[in-house]
């Protein structure tokens, strides 16, 4: 096992694309993921990869190079962040429709307007029907792990599909933190050599990559990603499993805390999630039955897993670092979905939060669990605003 | 130089079976294009009248690989296939020397796609960049674009009562790319196939990025008997609406045509052939009009003399 480092999130994926070492990086600059492509600026300046890094003049564009050079047989890393990827949107699209397993590493920050660099979830949130899995790493640990998993998910035959890991922009993106890398030459035999299907660049067999589709192939091209997105949940657990058994750190695509005899769970997404097993400690040690779930894999949603964890319960506590106006949370719809079915269902309510990096704090977090316990909490709710 | 007969014997890698419209000049530019190069090639096309009708689903016409992404990306999308080749033939998995060709239309070109061409061009990716330039966006019925002439009618610059058809002149979108300072950059028309496809071939065989803006006629755009589309593009030369020229290591030389007018071995020809010839300027030759085709050939004279000059004849 290799040193432990002192590294920052995004130091951290961009140290993992070193030890890849990806045929092709196309990117584009945007706080807070930018650290990320300065960083892997300096190991291409140095030599320490032999990637071909393609600076575009925008976020459209390095999506864009990322199709073009996945279609053509190379694997392929990219970052972005908020605007970034709001601007690479149809694009996305484009990425998974073609089963190209591109890897992106995005670094959670609000949409304008008004413009904002800090953390919220609406830019994934923007994201989610576009057919690329979705995780989010808590800490920076988890922003190096996620980035090596991603590959791995991303070129299952099973999958063929692109993957998005987020982590929270400035609080994972920024904070410096303790984690433990790979030995690099167990990067290399993990992620192993890549195997491209119908490249471009097999002249033997041209193939012809995002052709015009009507209304008698359309819907079935459509169904297609549905299902490869489906056989990615299972992929995404046996992969965690398997991540687990080689590095000691084990992971879930929903993982509990204190859950199994709480009656009251918060759950939450990216760096909220350790927060939250601060107070459900604190708050256990005053006697009070809580719990929490971190949810780490957005798309595919695992739904029975959820389900599994919060079905029983007194009361659960959606919290969303997004929101979709007029609506709720994005996560609190998919929550109640998966709980429609179960025996016994919980009292569930949602908070919307920490919108533009608002600070989320322990005490808030104490008085979520105090209104899902006194019963006074609404259906939806707001964590942290002034109203 | 290859000769005709030379070339409608290579393996076409542009096939029979699109769908485009009887007349259109794209496919007789793009065939040709092709043919100008033995190397192997893989193309990029923005969305477009020639993307959609070449692929519809499950079929191709391309015997050559060939990805369609976006309707504003063809250029990055290229310069991701060819950043790919660079790298893979850097690890020794790729062997043959590939040239790589985008195609778009104006709209993809001038408009909405103008940004990701510039980008591409400066950072130097080796590709050639073909503009199949018929004026209007035709793919979606015929609306402006910034290569749309003045006084042309579309169905977004109709021929009003109040306004004669689109109110502005065209970019110059060749010279705005030659500003790059890129290695090669021509236009060329379908009529001079032997003029075009010499350009093609040195566009393909640059060190760097290139680009090609050919005058493709429309007849469902430009409103003309489709069987005049090579007339049509001859008639663009003649009149100096569209010259024939290159830029090549810093230098500016008209060729074709376009030489032999500035050189005095041919005449120019006036606006008005050019207006008469299409319906889609029909209405100017109303009385009330005669202004805007005295505009329109002062600009034509106006774009013509400072080429002149570029070219030092």
């Amino acid at each position: 096992m290799a040193d432990q480092l002192v590294f920052n999130g995004d130091q951290a994926i961009a140290y993992s694309w070193k030890q890849i070492n990806p045929d092709v990086v196309a990117s584009y600059p945007i706080t807070p993921q930018t650290i990320i492509v300065e960083n892997f600026s300096e190991f291409v300046a140095n030599g320490e990869v032999d990637t071909e890094y393609v600076c575009a003049e925008s976020e459209h564009s390095a999506m864009s190079l990322c199709i073009g050079a996945s279609a053509a047989g190379a694997r392929v890393a990219t970052a972005t962040a908020s605007a970034g990827l709001a601007f690479m949107w149809e694009v996305l699209w484009i990425a998974s429709a073609m089963r190209l397993p591109i890897v992106m590493s995005v670094a959670n920050r609000a949409l304008s307007g008004p413009i904002n660099i800090h953390c919220d979830h609406s830019d994934a949130m923007g994201a989610r029907d576009t057919g690329w899995v979705q995780m989010f790493g808590e800490n920076v640990q988890e922003a190096y792990d996620d980035s090596l998993m991603s590959f791995r998910i991303a070129e299952d035959m099973k999958v063929r599909l692109p993957v998005m890991n987020c982590i929270d922009g400035f609080i994972t993106t920024h904070a410096l933190e303790k984690f433990i890398p790979m030995e690099t030459a167990d990067v290399k035999k993990y992620i192993g050599e890549y195997k491209p299907v119908r490249p471009l660049l097999d002249l033997i067999h041209p193939t012809t990559y995002g052709p015009f589709t009507m209304n008698d192939y359309y819907f079935e091209h459509k169904y297609q990603i549905h299902e490869a997105m489906q056989a990615a949940l299972p992929v995404v657990r046996s992969t965690l499993n398997d991540f687990g058994q080689r590095t000691g750190r084990h992971y879930d695509v929903a993982e509990g805390y204190r859950t199994e005899d709480a009656d009251y769970v918060i759950m939450a997404m990216g760096s909220t999630a350790g927060t939250l097993r601060y107070v459900v400690d604190q708050l256990r040690a005053e006697g009070h039955k809580v719990g929490s779930v971190k949810l780490r894999l957005f798309r595919p949603f695992p739904y029975e897993d959820v389900a599994k964890l919060l079905q029983g319960k007194k009361g659960v506590a959606v919290m969303d670092r997004a929101i979709s106006m007029g609506s709720t949370g994005p996560m609190f719809p998919e929550v109640r979905s998966a709980l429609y079915d179960a025996k016994d269902r919980p009292k569930l309510v949602n908070y919307v939060y920490g919108l533009g990096g608002r600070d989320v704090r322990t005490d808030e977090l104490v008085g979520v669990f105090k209104q899902l316990m006194d019963g006074s909490a609404k259906t939806m709710n707001f964590m942290g605003v002034r109203v | 130089m290859t000769t005709l007969k030379e070339m409608s014997k290579k393996e076409e890698k542009f096939t029979e079976g699109h769908r485009l419209c009887a007349g259109c000049a794209e496919p007789i530019v793009a065939r040709q294009i092709l043919l100008a190069t033995d190397n192997p090639i893989i193309v990029s096309n923005a969305t477009g009248c020639f993307e959609v009708s070449t692929t519809i689903y499950p079929f191709t016409s391309w015997n050559v690989p060939w990805i369609h992404s976006a309707f504003e990306n063809a250029s990055p999308t290229i310069a991701g296939v060819e950043s790919a080749y660079i790298a893979l033939k850097k690890k020794g998995k790729v062997k043959e020397d590939i040239r790589f060709i985008s195609f778009g239309g104006d709209g993809a070109t001038y408009d909405i796609g103008f940004q990701s061409l510039s980008g591409a061009i400066e950072r130097g990716h080796r590709f050639m960049y073909v503009c199949l330039n018929n004026e209007a966006y035709m793919n979606t019925g015929i609306q402006r674009s910034g290569a749309t002439g003045r006084g042309a009618q579309t169905t977004t610059c109709p021929a009003g009562t109040c306004i004669p058809g689109k109110k502005e002149f065209p970019k110059d979108l060749t010279r705005i790319i030659i500003a790059h300072d890129l290695p090669y950059a021509a236009q060329a028309s379908p009529h001079n196939w032997k003029d075009m496809v010499e350009k093609a071939k040195k566009g393909i065989d640059a060190n760097g990025p290139s680009f090609l803006n050919v005058i493709a006629p429309c007849p469902r755009g430009w409103r003309y008997d489709p069987a005049l589309t090579v007339e049509m593009s001859r008639l663009a030369v003649e009149t100096c609406v569209w010259p024939l020229y290159e830029y090549e290591n810093g230098k500016y030389h008209l060729t074709g045509e376009s030489k032999r007018i500035a050189e005095g071995g041919k005449e120019k020809r006036p606006i008005q052939d050019w207006l008469k010839a299409q319906g889609r300027f029909s209405h100017l030759m109303k009385p009330q009009w005669a202004s805007v085709v005295e505009e329109i050939q002062a600009n034509v004279n106006k774009k013509w003399d400072e080429l002149i000059k570029l070219s030092q004849i």
